[in-house]
């Protein structure tokens, strides 16, 4: 159950988040690198198989034995990425704004399209 | 080995993290004292990427130092490793980034904010990446340089800067979410992120995991071939890379050897001859996009109407040449693929550094009209009697180096484009384990007939636009051009002179290189410590 939840969560954020970057505004492109970093963190978890009531650490009495603890590596792994990805679209939205006041649209292009 | 050697090999990190954060904390108020760090930094760099050079090529195996980062055994933490190929990308990363700083200093670094420190940081980034044994790590160092560089990218600000940038950002953004899937599907396979344990493990892998593996390897691969700007991925690289100031598109010229690079060390490690049911994965693949790469990036080149433009498109033709030669896998192929390698990226940089200075005194706007007029065979009926006008100086320097510029990016003799080519269509020719005299396979000739092609189309475009702005215009006023200025440009290009000169022992390290890198036995070894000797 856990298995199908998860995954379909995935699908769907990173469903959205493709269309979302394939639209025209730049709005629209920023929170679909969102919705899509949220689905490549949850699929990096996943990637350390899915484990209910086991700590990431290694406790008393269980030492070397890793039925009893989750695999920590990934959870490390999604943690940096969630950093990376937070700062990188902040730094996105920068840009975004610059080329909002530059050009006046938030058409990716800077230009509205010829019709 | 002693103790000062061996945290040498962590100070291409280190050294400009420390300068970068220090031209942070002075802020923009001293550029000067800025600019000064950022030159001494980089010449230090050098400095580094020499020794470390010396010391690879001097160790038995090619592997100088592995870096255990806390000093973890083995296959856990991150190490970083020096072998021949990351000690030569060190030294050409930083050879690019001091003719781009010194370049910048004439008037660009004054276009924007952070730029000294925004380069310090694109250099820490590119020298992580090129050290790493770890693909998380090789991730965070690709962040690194990214975020530096769309910041690099947007220096000067302008419209066509914004535009373009924002289209590199989303495009980069988006190629570092299919990273991170690739290097967690491959964990999730393998259980290791540390290169050299991924190549042991990988003709271990369970039959029902391998499609699991090569879809993450492939994943992955489309990251690095992104960056790398292998047809189809490439079409938002002519748009950044000619949009940039000069002096950031000078260093962009090596962020595509990146892509080549990890392309290069990652497949002959993971998917090399010792790696089971998986073995060359994806080599036709890399091989037929190189050769799509290199057909895309000419008539691009020939398309081109302004220099920039055909700047970053011999970009293209030099890194589709790579990934096609490291597609053909073999061992002379590489060698000489690496020597074209150290010779485009050269070349290229120089060109970029080039272009600005030359278009300098012309209006803009000039080569879109000299292209209208040419195709609507509109003649100019007003020449003038400009029989025995004497060249300027500067004229004269500035068409030198664009002589130099499109013999080496085009391959012609006698610089060192001609000699990259000629080795890499001698080894392409006679294959290793090949019977003398036996028949050629059908991939050498395709390799031939791109190479020899894309030479000539790029000699075509480079002698237009070298007619068009040194011949034909005899009204324009001669650009004022500082010496600090072209000496960037004559340093590079005597580089390629010198290449020419040293090919024999340049030749030799390039096909030791080349050697280690198929046999990455001794790679393995120097990671992982010898007591896994047997395992490989």
């Amino acid at each position: 159950m856990m298995e199908i939840v998860l995954s379909l969560g995935i699908g769907v954020l990173a469903g959205s988040g493709v269309w979302l970057i394939l639209r025209p505004r730049t709005f629209q492109v920023i929170i679909g690198l969102s919705l899509l970093s949220y689905a490549v963190n949850l699929f990096i978890l996943a990637m350390g198989r899915l484990r209910m009531a086991a700590a990431p650490f290694v406790s008393k009495g269980s030492v070397g034995d890793s039925l009893h603890f989750a695999d920590p590596l990934p959870q490390a792994l999604v943690l940096t990425a969630i950093v990376i990805s937070f700062a990188t679209t902040a730094l996105f939205l920068v840009i975004l704004i610059v080329s909002r006041g530059l050009t006046g649209t938030d058409h990716v292009d800077g230009q509205e399209p010829e019709r | 080995m002693n103790r000062v050697a061996d945290h040498l090999i962590v100070a291409p990190v280190l050294l400009p993290l420390l300068a970068s954060a220090i031209m942070l904390g002075f802020g923009e108020g001293r550029r000067n004292l800025n600019a000064a760090i950022n030159v001494a930094s980089t010449f230090a760099l050098v400095g580094i990427a020499v020794a470390l050079l010396r010391a690879s090529d001097a160790a038995p195996d090619g592997v100088m130092g592995v870096y255990r980062l806390g000093d973890w055994p083995p296959p856990f933490a991150i190490a970083l490793v020096v072998d021949r190929l990351s000690a030569l990308m060190l030294l050409l990363t930083s050879l690019i980034g001091c003719a781009a700083v010194v370049f910048s200093l004439a008037q660009w670094h004054r276009a924007g904010p952070h730029f000294h420190a925004l380069v310090q940081f694109l250099l820490m980034g590119l020298n992580g990446a090129f050290l790493t044994g770890d693909l998380f790590n090789l991730f965070v160092f690709f962040e690194v340089l990214l975020a530096a560089s769309y910041g690099l990218a947007l220096h000067g600000a302008g419209h066509a800067r914004v535009k373009a940038g924002l289209h590199y950002v989303v495009v980069n953004l988006a190629a570092s979410l299919l990273f991170l899937i690739g290097v967690s599907l491959i964990y999730s396979v393998s259980g290791t992120l540390n290169m050299a344990d991924l190549a042991v493990r990988i003709s271990a892998v369970r039959a029902e995991d391998r499609a699991l593996l090569e879809t993450g390897a492939g994943i992955l691969g489309i990251a690095f071939l992104l960056k790398a700007g292998m047809w189809p991925l490439s079409f938002w690289l002519p748009m950044t890379y000619s949009a940039a100031s000069p002096p950031v598109a000078a260093m962009f010229s090596i962020l595509t050897k990146l892509g080549v690079y990890i392309v290069l060390r990652l497949w002959l490690l993971l998917f090399g001859d010792q790696a089971g049911a998986s073995i060359h994965f994806g080599g036709n693949w890399i091989m037929l996009g190189g050769i799509a790469t290199v057909v895309f990036g000419a008539i691009g080149a020939l398309a081109s109407q302004g220099m920039a433009r055909l700047a970053s498109f011999s970009v293209l033709v030099s890194s589709g040449t790579m990934l096609a030669a490291i597609g053909f896998n073999d061992v002379g192929v590489t060698g000489g693929a690496l020597f074209y390698l150290i010779s485009s990226t050269l070349g290229i940089g120089a060109f970029f550094l080039l272009v600005e200075l030359v278009e300098r005194g012309r209006e803009p706007g000039a080569d879109v009209l000299a292209v209208t007029r040419e195709a609507y065979g509109e003649d100019e009926m007003t020449e003038t009697e400009e029989v025995g006008v004497a060249i300027p100086a500067t004229m004269a320097a500035l068409g030198l180096a664009f002589v130099g510029c499109a013999l080496v990016i085009a391959g012609l003799p006698p610089l060192s484009g001609f000699v990259s080519k000629f080795a890499l269509l001698t080894a392409a020719l006679n294959p290793s384990g090949a019977s003398p005299g036996g028949p050629v396979p059908p991939a050498s000739w395709a390799l031939l007939v791109v190479l020899i092609l894309s030479g000539l189309a790029s000699f075509i475009a480079m002698t237009r636009a070298g007619i068009r702005v040194f011949w034909a215009s005899a009204d324009r006023s001669v650009p004022r051009v500082r010496l600090i200025e072209m000496a960037p440009v004559a340093i590079l290009l005597i580089f390629c002179v010198a290449q020419t000169i040293q090919a024999g022992p340049i030749m030799r390290f390039m096909q030791a290189t080349a050697q280690s890198l198929h046999a990455p036995g001794n790679y393995v070894r120097a990671v992982l410590g010898h007591n896994r000797k047997d395992e490989i």
